[in-house]
């Protein structure tokens, strides 16, 4: 495939969108199956700024169903038009998203996103936290999907920790650094160590 | 390669039942309504996980379809060459080189492993629908981890008949919160669902996706006194003379013969193949 043009809101879809996006999801799969494991992830590029695997989950798994929040270190005219063009998602407020992308400060605070219902718990939002990188882990997890314990990169451990506490209700979160991809569901119990 | 989309189903729709997987993996056991569509075939024929597995497949898997642990019955045959012409994915009928197994009522004997994903299908998904047929009830009963009535049950099962004489579907507890239906499985199945593999749950008719990651606690319900026993015909296969499998009985004549014979025929095959008999298998052979 020949790379197509970079920041223009036309290019950097799917080559094959069906094909790419089973890829996508067997890739968001195995992280949320099996948080603290590494995934690669591609097939998209997205525009400057944005890691290619944020850019592949945003086309995997949003559509004009979907409330996508760009918290402000990310969000631009640019990128609102690739999210438009590619997904047809609305961008919303978080309070109403269901997927959400930001580096970790900018998408502070994690109280406003929505964590689902006692009945329905499954009504919260995912955020997309772009990350430096995921090869220096700091956490430890511990939970579905993990035999004994996992490690992985966090930004901080407080508020996954508050996070895990609300379960069954809670956000879940994927983390993006270039082609790679990790997943935290609010059920994995997070301590700090190496 | 045909006309359809890959995996039959348009891309909206894989993305709306790829949320709702996501979602049921980060809640283990609990049920995701979702909007399941009309498929080529009738409901309670595996609607539910055929749309799961269409929204897991990639061109790169090796499907196998089981129907009640046997990979020839006309819903796996079925099942299978839908994929195949559909996906145009690798089918087998070896559970040790299948990436996606699409199962109805049986979880293979042979031990999965990380690589594989496990695909249930499931006619009635809610546990205690049939003590409680309101759907209102019963979300606020999961939402309140209300399971009484679900040991009363278990309770009576005992007092009725002196030991819990439920002997499928029989109900699990999901890393100590929901109560999960683990679809009409075999009881004897039920210690295998702490697996390596991803167990994937589709009930097409009921709306639902749910979900159990590797190593999540699965827990039989029971009591103290009367814990929980994962049961089997006693007898070993007739044909390859199997004791640790879970066995089919088949009425051979009018006189009263019959045989047991391993529910899961890739097991069953696969010990025959490597020498092992059982009191008929010579005949059978």
């Amino acid at each position: 495939m020949q790379p197509q043009t970079q920041n223009t809101i036309y290019g950097g879809g799917f080559a094959n969108p069906p094909v790419d996006s089973a890829h996508g999801f067997r890739a968001a799969m195995n992280a949320m199956a099996r948080p603290g494991t590494i995934q690669q992830i591609s097939g998209a590029v997205p525009l400057d700024g944005i890691s290619s695997a944020a850019g592949a989950l945003l086309l995997t798994l949003c559509d004009p169903e979907t409330g996508v929040y760009l918290a402000p270190d990310v969000d631009s005219d640019d990128l609102r038009g690739w999210l438009t063009f590619h997904t047809g998602a609305p961008v919303v407020a978080a309070e109403r998203a269901d997927f959400a992308l930001g580096r970790w400060a900018a998408l502070m605070p994690l109280d406003r996103f929505r964590i689902g219902t006692a009945e329905y718990p499954d009504r919260s939002a995912t955020l997309i936290v772009e990350m430096p990188e995921l090869d220096a882990p700091n956490a430890r997890l511990q939970g579905p999907g993990i035999k004994d314990s996992a490690r992985l990169t966090l930004p901080e451990l407080d508020a996954f920790q508050q996070n895990a506490m609300l379960y069954p209700l809670g956000v879940d979160f994927f983390f993006t650094s270039g082609s790679k991809l990790a997943a935290l569901p609010r059920s994995t119990k997070v301590t700090a160590g190496e | 390669m045909s006309d359809y989309n890959f995996a039959y189903l348009d891309e909206q729709t894989k993305r709306m039942i790829r949320r709702a997987i996501l979602k049921g993996l980060a809640v283990p056991g609990y049920q995701v309504p979702f909007a399941s569509r009309e498929m080529p075939m009738p409901y309670g024929w595996g609607t539910g996980g055929v749309q799961v597995s269409a929204a897991t497949l990639t061109p790169e898997d090796t499907l196998k379809v089981i129907d009640q642990g046997a990979d020839d019955t006309t819903n796996a045959v079925s099942i299978r060459k839908f994929f195949e012409r559909t996906a145009c994915v690798a089918t087998t009928e070896e559970t040790a080189n299948a990436s996606v197994i699409q199962t109805r009522h049986r979880i293979p004997e042979a031990e999965l492993s990380e690589d594989q994903i496990l695909v249930y299908q499931v006619p009635i998904p809610e546990p205690l629908r049939f003590l409680e047929p309101r759907e209102t009830e019963t979300r606020k009963m999961h939402a309140l981890q209300e399971y009484g009535l679900m040991h009363v049950k278990l309770y009576e099962d005992i007092s009725q008949h002196g030991a819990i004489a439920t002997a499928y579907a029989y109900p699990v507890k999901v890393e100590g919160r929901y109560v999960m239906d683990p679809s009409p499985i075999p009881k004897f199945d039920n210690p295998k669902m702490e697996m390596a593999a991803i167990q994937l749950f589709g009930a097409g008719r009921e709306q639902r996706i749910y979900a159990v990651p590797p190593y999540t606690k699965v827990v039989s319900l029971d009591f103290e006194d009367y814990p929980f026993e994962a049961s089997k015909a006693d007898h070993s296969c007739d044909l390859c003379g199997a004791e640790d499998s879970y066995l089919d009985e088949v009425i051979l004549d009018d006189a009263g013969n019959r045989m047991f014979v391993c529910s899961d025929t890739d097991y069953c095959r696969s010990r025959r193949e490597a020498g092992h008999s059982g009191r008929l298998g010579e005949e059978a052979a």
